[in-house]
């Protein structure tokens, strides 16, 4: 097994079978971690370097454990602390971090697009670790295996996704995904954070919360940026959590074996009430242990390429 | 160089001025030109070459179209301040390769061009340097901040054609107003560059399903059409007219269409990009296709070309706006906006607008020629006359050909075009009599 691209940019140019069998090798990957096998051989004599321009903890710090865990040499590179504050452009910092024998960069980055560039520039294969409003490939990835997981199948699945869909990579990645998949994805979130032209994806559109969670098999919360309410695109962050917050009243409209999702950091009392949040049907620990096996089997797939 | 030319067997193609113009365009047919000291002195339908003796230049234009010399009314040559993405030599050499005799440059170079002494600097630089004529545009405020006034008069009388803000929209509309009436005392036209900045909100490309796909911030189409509507009643209520620049959407298109039915003095133009491409073009970030405004959707497109054919639009202008490569080769959203336009102009608008029947090459000529020139009050330009001057653009309709921007003349080659298959090239330039281009290539 191995992944047909050099890069994975995004969910958007990938196939089902392609996502499948990420999920696959991520199955296993999780088994030798629940077994405690931190030191596998599968990347040994690799090199994993994270590149992030932007503060992350989860998803930086489960690509660091994903690679050692499989014996290659990790690094990590912050913008603040290095070349690019100095104003290096990226494909010269690409480059420079290429020419050192790296064979998995991984990038996060604030604009759309900008492991796309990355991509085209370096010999290493190219993983998004977020870029701009575009894509959050792995944060999909991880929540698809979740499903999967806990549910036991993807197709057919009626998943809510509630929040600001206009900013969130997470809901792109996870619109494309779960659709590929056979799901069917409903929307709600603040008229002002929809995109244009969101109903041409093929989800459903909802203009209120209670409906799109309405006979829900997965509910998936956003996390709302605090800031944005300073551009207007909200009135406040009470009234946001009123109409837009997950909580036990509003799951009451989901199917009763409801999963509750949110790709972390939590703003608690206000897209999720802490109710919610660390009930039993929250599956939010889980995602994050999830998504270090689903790294693993990333990272694995692509370093396996070249040979 | 030789004093007499003569163009043989070629078809002229002059924009119709209607019946009773004065000075009225020869009409359209096979025709022999006579060219003696820049000024066309004979048109019939043969001219012996006998008749003139040795020292006579002869142009075989067999199979070609001779049309009135293509004037572009936008464009930026970068010159002064900026000369590392283009300078007046590489802009009106492009120019040239692309069919046009004239072309009229923005002011925003560095410094703005907001005074007569930049504007001298740029005809001064022109008349040593330039291939082609260079008509400058002065800045509509001072530093084009869109506070004051910059010194409109002094610019004018030192050789500027139009005053606009272009790029940097005038936000205030009062400004706008002032602009209008102020321009007036000077009979110099000005250019809108119609673009609510509030509601651009610094986007990147246009808002629709594209934007939504590659997760970069849209700019709402309303964002150009707000301030058309403002600007269209700004001259409706000053009674001064107005040229709306680079119109790209439908609501524009429609907004001017009612204007000019209640006899609103607008005119406007729009560019090759806007009635070819749209919004996917940017798709896999491609950096050439960030332009502002933005390229639109389907419909916009139809809009526009629906605007040339029934005359909504008054003329074709390039926008020709050269970036440097390391101003491209970055993340879409940090990349400069606006692409070269000079040497792929005239082929977009023949394969997309006169193949398709959109415009019959007649129109085309008013559009790329004749109006422009109108807009910008150039004599004797816009039409072939006797007794005119020898602007002239002449035109092989059936070569077809793959562009290639890195052999473009100009110093940029930041064009989304690359790749794509043309019909109708540029033969030859001619400028005042002289060719500048022939066969195909700038004469050094």
């Amino acid at each position: 097994m191995s992944l047909k691209k050099k890069d994975l940019l995004g969910i958007k140019d990938m196939d089902a079978e392609e996502i499948g069998e990420i999920l696959e090798t991520a199955k296993s990957m999780k088994k030798l971690l629940l077994a405690g096998t931190k030191r596998t051989p599968h990347l040994q004599g690799k090199t994993v370097v994270t590149l992030f321009y932007e503060n992350s903890t989860r998803t930086r710090l489960s690509f660091e454990l994903a690679s050692k865990y499989m014996g290659a040499n990790a690094a990590n590179i912050t913008a603040s602390g290095s070349s690019v504050a100095k104003g290096e452009t990226l494909i010269d910092t690409g480059r420079t971090i290429d020419v050192m024998g790296t064979d998995v960069l991984v990038i996060r980055h604030p604009l759309s697009g900008a492991p796309h560039l990355l991509a085209q520039h370096v010999r290493a294969s190219v993983v998004n670790a977020g870029d701009g409003m575009d894509e959050h490939p792995t944060q999909a990835l991880l929540d698809l295996f979740t499903m999967r997981e806990k549910k036991g199948r993807i197709e057919g699945l009626r998943v809510a996704i509630v929040g600001d869909v206009l900013h969130s990579r997470v809901a792109r990645s996870n619109i494309w995904a779960l659709q590929k998949l056979g799901a069917s994805v409903c929307l709600a979130g603040p008229t002002t954070m929809m995109p244009r032209e969101i109903e041409r994806t093929g989800a459903a559109v909802f203009e209120t919360a209670h409906e799109a969670v309405a006979g829900a098999d997965v509910v998936m919360a956003l996390r709302l940026q605090l800031e944005r309410q300073k551009s207007g695109l909200f009135p406040s962050i009470r009234e946001y959590s009123r109409f837009f917050g997950v909580d036990t009243g509003r799951l009451r409209l989901a199917k009763p074996d409801v999963l509750l999702m949110h790709p972390g950091p939590v703003n608690r009392g206000v897209e999720l009430t802490s109710a919610v949040a660390d009930a039993d049907f929250s599956a939010i620990d889980e995602q994050v242990t999830n998504g270090v096996a689903v790294r693993m089997a990333i990272l694995y797939l692509l370093a396996r390429r070249e040979n | 160089m030789r004093m007499k030319l003569i163009i043989k067997g070629g078809t002229v193609v002059n924009a119709d001025a209607g019946p009773g113009v004065p000075g009225a365009p020869y009409p359209s047919g096979k025709l022999d030109l006579l060219i003696e000291n820049g000024v066309i002195t004979e048109i019939s339908e043969r001219i012996a070459m006998e008749a003139h003796g040795q020292a006579v230049d002869v142009i075989d234009a067999t199979g070609h179209m001779i049309l009135p010399g293509l004037v572009d009314a936008h464009c930026h040559l970068r010159d002064p301040g900026l000369e590392y993405k283009e300078d007046i030599e590489t802009g009106t050499a492009s120019a040239a390769a692309g069919g046009f005799v004239a072309v009229a440059c923005m002011p925003n170079t560095e410094p703005v061009t907001d005074n007569a002494e930049i504007i001298k600097y740029i005809l001064n630089k022109a008349e040593l340097s330039g291939y082609v004529k260079v008509l400058p545009i002065g800045s509509v405020s001072k530093g084009q901040r869109g506070e004051e006034l910059s010194e409109i008069g002094e610019m004018k009388f030192a050789g500027a054609v139009a005053i606009s803000d272009d790029g940097r929209p005038v936000s205030s509309p009062s400004l706008m107003k002032k602009a209008l009436l102020y321009s007036k005392m000077f009979d110099i036209p000005v250019i809108s560059h119609c673009e609510d900045l509030d509601l651009a909100d610094g986007g990147d490309m246009n808002e629709g399903y594209v934007s939504l796909e590659l997760g970069l911030r849209g700019v709402p189409s309303v964002a150009e059409s707000v301030q058309v509507a403002r600007d269209v009643l700004l001259s409706e209520y000053t009674g001064v007219p107005i040229h709306i620049a680079h119109v790209s959407t439908e609501a524009s298109v429609n907004l001017i269409r009612d204007a000019k039915r209640r006899g609103v003095r607008v005119t406007c133009e729009t560019c090759p990009h806007y009635f070819t491409l749209t919004d996917k073009a940017c798709l896999g970030y491609d950096t050439n296709a960030k332009v502002n405004p933005p390229l639109a959707g389907e419909k916009d497109v139809a809009a526009v070309r629906a605007g040339l054919a029934d005359g909504t639009v008054d003329l074709i202008a390039t926008d020709h706006a050269p970036h440097h490569a390391d101003e491209k080769n970055v993340e879409f959203s940090s990349a400069a906006k606006g692409l070269v336009g000079f040497e792929t102009a005239f082929g977009l608008a023949y394969t997309n607008l006169v193949l398709t029947g959109v415009l019959t090459l007649a129109q085309l000529a008013e559009k790329m020629s004749r109006n422009p020139a109108r807009l910008l009050k150039l004599d004797g330009a816009g039409a072939i006359t006797r007794g005119g001057p020898a602007h002239l653009t002449i035109i092989d309709p059936e070569r077809r050909y793959t562009v290639e921007p890195e052999r473009f003349l100009s110093k940029s080659k930041n064009s989304p075009f690359g790749g794509f298959t043309l019909q109708g090239a540029v033969a030859y330039t001619i400028v005042g009599g002289k060719p500048v281009v022939r066969q195909g290539v700038l004469l050094e």
